[in-house]
């Protein structure tokens, strides 16, 4: 599964269509994806655990996301003024 | 207090219209042929239902995009644009207009940029639209693209450029 998941961020190229989020408003693909990613580092932090899987989250928000925006959720997140529950 | 007053007219409306329908009295000078009347009114809207709710699908379906090669988000500032290409790396540059007094000859006047956004032909491109401060509107008319740039949201639309050049 690992080595699954290393093709597949090799082979990355850019966020792929997601069924979740058809039309033209993408903002809660990026929202999600960054949440996703930081949920999912939390959550194999606290087991201890590789967080390599998370990844995949990290790369397609990355693609998504306007860089001014994850700057500022990022320092959010420092100062503890974050909106989103991770 | 609003919705009291909506109530309070849609039951005047329908008491009216029930009234109108159900009385036995009949305003000959008003009525004729009714049945023919009736079906060229019915029959047309059918028709246009009929039109319209494929229509309406094939409008969102072609909103859906398909593997792009590539995302680049366009960033609509008070007044340039920022292009940011973050798939691979954090590259982002700032594209402003050249002022019609430093054009070479041979540019065009209010369309040429400092820095233009550089895709590579014949690739599926999806391109990410918001706004940092106010709205903007991102437009490339030979591409057929126009979308507008919202603060805190991010639009999203598709295109492929089957030949290579420059497009305003």
């Amino acid at each position: 599964m690992a080595e699954d998941m290393q093709a597949k961020l090799e082979k990355y190229r850019t966020a792929p269509f997601d069924a979740r989020f058809p039309n033209q408003n993408q903002t809660k693909n990026c929202w999600s994806n960054y949440m996703d990613f930081h949920r999912c580092q939390k959550a194999l932090d606290a087991k201890g655990v590789d967080n390599a899987p998370c990844e995949w989250y990290k790369r397609v928000y990355k693609s998504l996301c306007p860089m001014s925006w994850v700057q500022k959720w990022d320092d959010q997140r420092e100062e503890g003024t974050f909106p989103g529950k991770i | 207090h609003a919705l009291m007053i909506v109530f309070l007219i849609s039951t005047l409306v329908l008491y009216i219209i029930v009234a109108m329908v159900s009385t036995k009295l009949t305003n000959k000078y008003i009525l004729d042929s009714q049945e023919i009347e009736i079906i060229w009114t019915v029959l047309p809207a059918i028709i246009l239902i009929l039109i319209a709710l494929p229509s309406l699908r094939i409008l969102y379906l072609m909103d859906e995009i398909n593997n792009p090669l590539l995302t680049i988000k366009a960033v609509g500032h008070q007044w340039y644009w920022s292009y940011e290409y973050t798939d691979y790396e954090d590259l982002g540059f700032d594209a402003y207009m050249i002022p019609t007094q430093n054009l070479v000859p041979g540019q065009f006047r209010l369309l040429e940029a400092d820095h233009r956004m550089v895709i590579p032909v014949e690739s599926p491109i999806r391109v990410l639209v918001s706004a940092d401060d106010v709205l903007h509107s991102w437009a490339v008319p030979a591409l057929g693209i126009k979308m507008d740039a919202v603060p805190g949201r991010l639009n999203q639309t598709a295109f492929i450029a089957s030949r290579p050049g420059v497009f305003y």
